[in-house]
């Protein structure tokens, strides 16, 4: 075939950089209005009796009340669907309220989960302390072990759950294969993308079948606002036996709907906005979505950025004499370093754990005296930020949890920024001379 | 609702409400390599307004058992089957795009039958594009990425959904990809294309019948729509601007008051 041939048949549908500025929104059906309106607004005036009716029975699409949908929100759900290559997706008030409504849609008490051993200290509560009050229990696995991951599996096991990078060791889930024991169970995979945004990787298209983001991180970028999302990939068959009675039966709350019937690929946005939204609300302002679209819009340029200044960090660090060691997908001697050349082709992200030679002293010193980068408990921001896990965001854990979680007291979290990569450097040295220098003994 | 025809296993949706034999049916024919699923917002409205509604999956196709059938004709066959299976004399059928080849050859066939027809997207022939025919008997996901492409007009590339969070395209793709593409969407392909009656069939089509067509569809464009809707006495035409091929989920608002006002208008409810 000649290669005028071959573009005749390649699909013009618009690629990432053009879905991250347009996806969603028709400027032709908002006054001509090239940016994203801010519908700051609660409700919505309906034609007459009939079409409210409608409405409210999923007749029609449409908006009710922001609560359960927005024409802001709607466009930023559309675009990150689109990213993503999944078929629908439902924003809210943050990437924790993302990951509870997405149990709550797929779980009833009784239920069960396979979850990742190494995720954000708040998620593992969820699942460990939280989720259990409402009847769910969770077997924990170390996301290497893709066999354990089969083995957790029991009859009432309703998903498996996890980072594909995890949180703060840098362990990456092999998902494809653990996509497959998922399906084999006929569960879906939940995968929580955060660190990777779907520049580096869509999830989707290596077998999960629900993708959940804090949207507060990378995918805004700015540090502005707090949002998340979960996406539907839309190939999950919940029809397929009979664990997933909500999805498949007559729904009371809607005149006996059944959403796998009616809705098909997008049958879990629909009940997870319809039931999850309406019962927990846990909704998205129309302001932080329109300050997440901005940082959308910026998501490849970005990325770029955060992922060659990782890289040139990471060089630094292992060749620094205050580091101990480095973990970070990019370094060859990585664990999971083939996997991350198969998963993450465009760049293996931006967050480095690295371990300070001195342990836990030496670490305190080090983020004491660091002045650019900033001691925060967020990542994802395009400026550079850092932490000790064990004592801030794991903090809540007990040193067994800790351990089991892959967290050593000499750990530094380190999320790159896009700063020009010459003052993080600079930045750094400072902080490792701190790091250095004999304590002062400050009670004297 | 699951049923069977000539011992067959077919779903239908019923857009959420029971299936009530009192009530005058309305059936639903997908487009080509589709299912019941892209109707959602249009089915839902009858079946709540005093209607009985199957949204069918065709044999072969979405959740419906059998094999695909293989030509317009038999697939108009079948439908008739359809309205013989669920007990009913007389149907008021709606079509997308191949769907519209069914109905027209359908009420072509049975007459007494057929009360109305609803034609979106349809033209009197579909002749295939030579490429995207081979590539979808060759099971290649490719045709199904084209034929997303082709069938969304330029506003629809963008999304801008009317169920907020829903992105059509892919959605339309996963349907699309849900069966194997050779068996559903090659099958369906070649049948429209080799389909041939269409204009023969118009001419004696008596019946009430709307064509609603979309400015921007380049799979049957505005000008064969009309041309078919021309041999149609008394046929009326709507057309929606700023909307390709997939007008049913690109602008559900608009195709679905053009279709109650004239269903209620064609096929009004019996009252006691």
């Amino acid at each position: 075939m000649t290669d005028k041939k071959k573009k005749s048949t390649d699909p013009k549908t618009y690629k990432f950089d053009t879905l991250s500025l347009h996806a969603g929104y028709q400027p032709h059906k908002n006054a001509g209005s090239r940016q994203v309106p801010i519908y700051q607004t609660t409700s919505y005036l309906f034609d007459d009796v009939d079409h409210a009716a409608a409405l409210f029975n999923l007749e029609r699409g449409g908006h009710i009340y922001s609560r359960i949908s927005n024409p802001t929100v709607a466009v930023l759900e559309e675009r990150v669907a689109a990213l993503e290559g999944g078929t629908a997706a439902l924003a809210t008030s943050s990437g924790m309220s993302a990951i509870f409504l997405t149990i709550m849609t797929l779980c009833e008490a009784g239920d069960h989960l396979v979850v990742s051993s190494q995720l954000y200290g708040g998620t593992v509560n969820l699942f460990r302390l939280t989720l259990p009050k409402f009847g769910v229990k969770c077997t924990f696995v170390k996301p290497r072990d893709t066999e354990g991951f089969k083995k957790a599996i029991q009859k009432n096991t309703k998903g498996i759950f996890g980072e594909l990078v995890g949180n703060p060791g840098n362990e990456i889930m092999n998902m494809p294969e653990i996509a497959k024991i998922a399906h084999n169970a006929g569960v879906p995979l939940i995968i929580d993308a955060t660190y990777q945004t779907p520049y580096l990787c869509k999830p989707i298209d290596h077998g999960a079948d629900i993708v959940v983001h804090s949207l507060t991180k990378w995918m805004a970028g700015h540090g502005s606002s707090m949002a998340g999302i979960l996406v539907e990939g839309g190939k999950f068959d919940w029809m397929q036996n009979d664990k997933f009675p909500t999805m498949t039966k007559p729904y009371e709350g809607y005149h006996g709907l059944s959403f796998a019937e009616e809705f098909g690929p997008t049958a879990f946005t629909m009940k997870a906005r319809a039931e999850g939204m309406r019962d927990f609300g846990p909704c998205l302002s129309p302001q932080n979505a329109w300050n997440v679209l901005q940082g959308i819009e910026t998501l490849s340029v970005r990325m770029q950025k955060h992922c060659s200044n990782a890289e040139k960090m990471v060089e630094y660090l292992l060749s620094h004499e205050s580091v101990a060691w480095v973990s970070h997908p990019s370094v060859p001697n990585h664990p999971d370093h083939d996997l991350a050349k198969k998963l993450l082709p465009h760049g293996k992200g931006s967050m480095i754990a690295f371990g300070i030679k001195g342990g836990k002293e030496a670490g305190e010193a080090f983020i004491n005296n660091v002045k650019l980068a900033s001691h925060l408990a967020n990542v994802g921001d395009t400026r550079t930020l850092v932490i000790h896990p064990a004592s801030s965001t794991h903090s809540q854990m007990d040193v067994a949890t800790l351990k089991f979680a892959g967290l050593s007291q000499d750990m530094i979290r380190l999320s790159v920024g896009i700063e020009d990569f010459d003052d993080i450097r600079n930045d750094f040295e400072t902080g490792f001379r701190a790091a250095r220098r004999p304590r002062l003994v400050s009670n004297q | 609702m699951k049923f069977k025809v000539n011992g067959v296993e077919v779903f239908a949706s019923t857009g959420g409400r029971p299936f009530d034999k009192k009530k005058p049916l309305i059936i639903f024919v997908h487009g080509s390599g589709l299912t019941h699923m892209t109707w959602v917002l249009q089915t839902r409205y009858f079946a709540f307004h005093g209607y009985s509604v199957l949204a069918l999956d065709m044999p072969g196709h979405g959740l419906s058992g059998g094999e695909s059938l293989k030509t317009i004709e038999d697939m108009a066959n079948w439908i008739s089957d359809v309205i013989d299976a669920v007990g009913y004399k007389e149907a008021s059928l709606v079509g997308h795009s191949q769907g519209c080849l069914v109905i027209l050859e359908c009420a072509f066939r049975f007459p007494k039958k057929i009360k109305t027809l609803s034609l979106m997207g349809g033209a009197g022939a579909i002749p295939m594009n030579p490429e995207l025919l081979i590539l979808a008997e060759n099971d290649d996901p490719k045709a199904v990425d084209l034929m997303m492409d082709w069938a969304h007009g330029p506003a629809g590339h963008f999304g801008g959904h009317p169920v907020p969070g829903l992105y059509h395209i892919n959605t339309g793709g996963m349907l699309a990809k849900s069966r194997t593409i050779k068996n559903t969407l090659g099958i369906d392909f070649r049948a429209c294309d080799n389909y041939k009656n269409g204009f023969k069939a118009a001419k004696e089509i008596k019946i009430p019948t709307l064509s609603i067509l979309a400015n921007g569809d380049k799979m049957c464009p505005v000008k064969e729509g009309k041309k078919l809707a021309d041999l149609i006495d008394g046929s009326k035409v709507e057309i929606i601007d700023n909307c390709g091929h997939m007008m049913l989920l690109e602008e559900a608002d608009k195709v679905l008051n053009i279709l109650k006002k004239f269903i209620l208008t064609y096929f009004p409810i019996k009252k006691n």
